[in-house]
């Protein structure tokens, strides 16, 4: 029984020699004062394309403020991006929220997901640690009191409402089914939808359900086939969305389908194969191509792909954060924090400012309508007005 | 009642695929009383290896079929071969070993099989390429695919085969003769080793099969696919009598109808608003066009298990056992 130990303190000893060589040169290499700004996204599980995109778009942020030498409180600020995948799992996301707030992050971009950033945001404000979501949509998020949650998209409680509306007076059903996916975001948005449509007398079906990993949607479409619904409406991601659609063609639903945000990407092609074509979606923001060019240049000419749903907003939040920063002239989120509060930037995804809440001021909403394999934007509505996407933005 | 119709053929297609993996685990308990809990994972790696063949077939311009059956044959060899290395490597030094030791080294090669998959293909979902036209045919209100029509096609004649192979071959005699009693089948010539191998390589093959059915009847495929598909398929296997062949057969198509029937109508069976009394009791919450649904269709999955249980309490040796598990 004595050699185990012998062998256990060994490897207790290597391993802390290890960690101590380890540390040395780094703190040697670079005079600048470091300064951390997490990143949480999903980057592996069945939205990592999302949570790529999501932390790319942070990145290209962080690194531009690199080159363009920063200095806060008269020293020279590196800043360190710290990019943490949370696989889109509330578990997942509060332990890796610990881990930035123990590794003394300055400010937080993410989480992706609203399921996550609920559950983390506590954490942050805990810690002090101001965190700005680019895609969390649920409105929970920000009624929860905190001083530190912001986020640069608008809220399920103006996205529901606008799919809901555009649905309504364009297409005219007469009955909707929807469905969700059990998760704070799913549930959340097709709350707000059920609530529109009623409000505009449309017959809503019993809700259904599945689960975020749901990929055999038979049994509940066949049961709504029985129904006739003149549209569908899910709440959730395009990997169950993809395989929802795909299996409502094939048995012959002639319905409309709508999707959130979650399901509102070119991804769905692939997905649901032809099945796709005709689906209505709506996104929290204005759609990626009219976000500013250059941004979609610069980001095209790094990443070497177009940027897919958010990224300009993990962008718009990451500037902001280094923008509040500047202003307070300290990476301190006890100082800089009520410059953030405040602000009024002027980012790729048009005018940011927060109200009292931490929710984006005059959030805007896209309509999508999916053809020949690509999301094509229709309609934008802001401050309660549809305004085709042909005559947006001039 | 075009519904009801609906139901059966989503759930025939199902369970058929439900029985394809069940036979690969009453195959082996009923020849060395092993519940292979890795055999999820083979169908899931048959999956992926078809995945992988079509989509860069696919790329190629080939004609589908082609692609989808060229899948299947990378797939199936892939299988029998990760199928015999478990047993060779992982069951055969403990066959001697106590009931329990087999039984967690399965789970053991279940872990390490879905982590290698997830090292090869990632642990994203993945999308199978469309490229088999889907027609969509109506018989009498219900639905069915061509996918859904080949699925069950093959199933019937896959089962036919293994019938067959089983009931009237040396090899069959061979498995048979073993299931009742190694040793005396050693001492007959038989070579036993060969056998239970055999056996492992046979319902890998099945296996693998079941694993691009899955995939191109969904549309996508994880590296984590094969857990719930395999406890489905053991619970399948159970319903029938574990060690029993006909019975994984019937324990699957029942299991994939109960499924499909049971999602299809607990949302209205459980909706309270739907009972006076207590849409009397809930008040408000029953307003006219409003719903209390107790259970709604995500609770697809727990079908299964409710059977599970039902089955281990009330007829532990399954519909068709003739073996009633006399060991752990």
């Amino acid at each position: 029984m004595q050699h185990p130990k012998i062998a256990l303190t060994l490897i207790a000893a290597a391993v802390a020699l290890i960690g101590c060589g380890e540390q040395k040169p780094a703190a040697k290499a670079d005079t600048a004062v470091e300064v951390k700004i997490g990143h949480v996204g999903p980057i592996t599980g069945g939205i990592a394309h999302l949570g790529k995109d999501n932390e790319n778009g942070a990145r290209l942020a962080v690194e531009q403020a690199n080159e363009a030498k920063v200095k806060l409180g008269g020293k020279d600020i590196r800043f360190v991006f710290v990019a943490e995948d949370d696989q889109a799992d509330p578990k997942v996301g509060t332990t890796v929220a610990q881990k930035l707030v123990d590794a003394k992050v300055a400010g937080v971009v993410g989480h992706l997901n609203s399921g996550t950033s609920i559950p983390a945001s506590p954490l942050y404000s805990g810690a002090g640690i101001p965190v700005i979501s680019g895609s969390a949509t649920n409105p929970k998020l920000t009624e929860q009191g905190f001083k530190t949650q912001f986020r640069v998209v608008g809220r399920d409680d103006q996205q529901g409402p606008a799919i809901a509306s555009y649905l309504a007076s364009n297409n005219k059903p007469k009955t909707v089914a929807v469905i969700d996916d059990a998760t704070a975001y799913g549930e959340g948005i097709a709350n707000e939808v059920e609530k529109t449509l009623k409000a505009a007398n449309i017959a809503v079906l019993p809700r259904e359900k599945g689960t975020d990993k749901t990929t055999d949607w038979k049994a509940v479409l066949t049961k709504l086939k029985g129904r006739n619904p003149d549209a569908i409406f899910y709440g959730g991601m395009d990997a169950t969305g993809g395989p929802l659609m795909k299996q409502g063609r094939e048995l012959g639903i002639k319905a409309v389908f709508a999707f959130g945000d979650g399901a509102c990407t070119d991804e769905m092609t692939k997905l649901a194969g032809l099945a796709a074509e005709g689906l209505l979606c709506s996104q929290a923001g204005i759609p990626v191509a009219a976000a500013d060019k250059s941004f979609l240049d610069t980001y095209k000419k790094k990443f070497n792909v177009d940027p897919i749903l958010y990224a300009p907003f993990t962008y718009d939040a990451a500037n902001i954060l280094i923008a509040a920063m500047k202003k307070a002239d300290s990476a301190d989120p006890a100082k800089y924090l009520p410059e953030l509060a405040k602000i009024a930037y002027k980012g790729v995804t048009g005018e940011i400012s927060f109200d009292a809440k931490g929710d984006r001021k005059d959030a805007e909403m896209t309509i999508f309508i999916m053809k020949s394999g690509k999301i094509v934007p229709l309609a934008v509505i802001k401050g309660g007005k549809t305004i085709p996407f042909a005559e947006f933005g001039k | 009642m075009d519904i009801f119709l609906q139901q059966v053929v989503n759930g025939l297609t199902l369970g058929s695929v439900y029985a394809m993996v069940a036979l690969g685990y009453t195959m082996v308990y009923g020849i060395i009383q092993l519940i292979n809990f890795a055999h999820g994972e083979v169908v899931m790696i048959g999956a992926m290896v078809a995945f992988s063949v079509i989509t860069s077939l696919a790329a190629a311009g080939m004609p589908p079929l082609v692609v989808v059956m060229l899948g299947v044959s990378c797939a199936v060899p892939v299988c029998m071969a990760v199928g015999y290395a478990m047993e060779r490597l992982a069951y055969r030094p403990l066959r001697r070993a106590p009931r329990l030791a087999p039984l967690i080294t399965a789970i053991g090669v279940s872990i390490i099989l879905q982590h290698l998959a997830m090292l090869v293909w990632t642990r994203n979902v993945i999308a199978f390429p469309q490229i088999i036209r889907i027609e969509t045919y109506t018989f009498a209100g219900a639905a069915i695919t061509n996918v859904q029509i080949a699925i069950l096609a093959l199933c019937v004649a896959i089962m036919a085969g293994l019938a067959f192979l089983v009931y009237r071959t040396r090899l069959g005699t061979a498995m048979r003769a073993t299931a009742q009693n190694p040793q005396i089948a050693g001492l007959m010539g038989v070579d036993v080793n060969r056998v239970i191998a055999a056996t492992f390589v046979i319902g890998a093959g099945l296996g693998a099969v079941a694993g691009v059915m899955v995939g191109t009847y969904y549309g996508v495929a994880q590296y984590t696919m094969g857990s719930v598909l395999g406890l489905k398929a053991f619970c399948a296997a159970v319903l029938g009598g574990i060690g029993n062949i006909p019975g994984a057969m019937l324990g699957g198509v029942v299991l994939g109808i109960v499924e499909a029937l049971g999602a299809g109508y607990i949302g209205d069976l459980t909706d309270l608003c739907a009972y006076g009394w207590l849409a009397a009791l809930l008040g408000e919450r029953c307003a006219p066009g409003e719903h209390f649904i107790l259970f709604g269709s995500n609770y697809q999955d727990v079908f299964a298990f409710v059977v599970l249980i039902l089955v281990l309490v009330f007829r532990p040796s399954g519909l068709l056992g003739e073996r009633v598990g006399d060991r752990a």
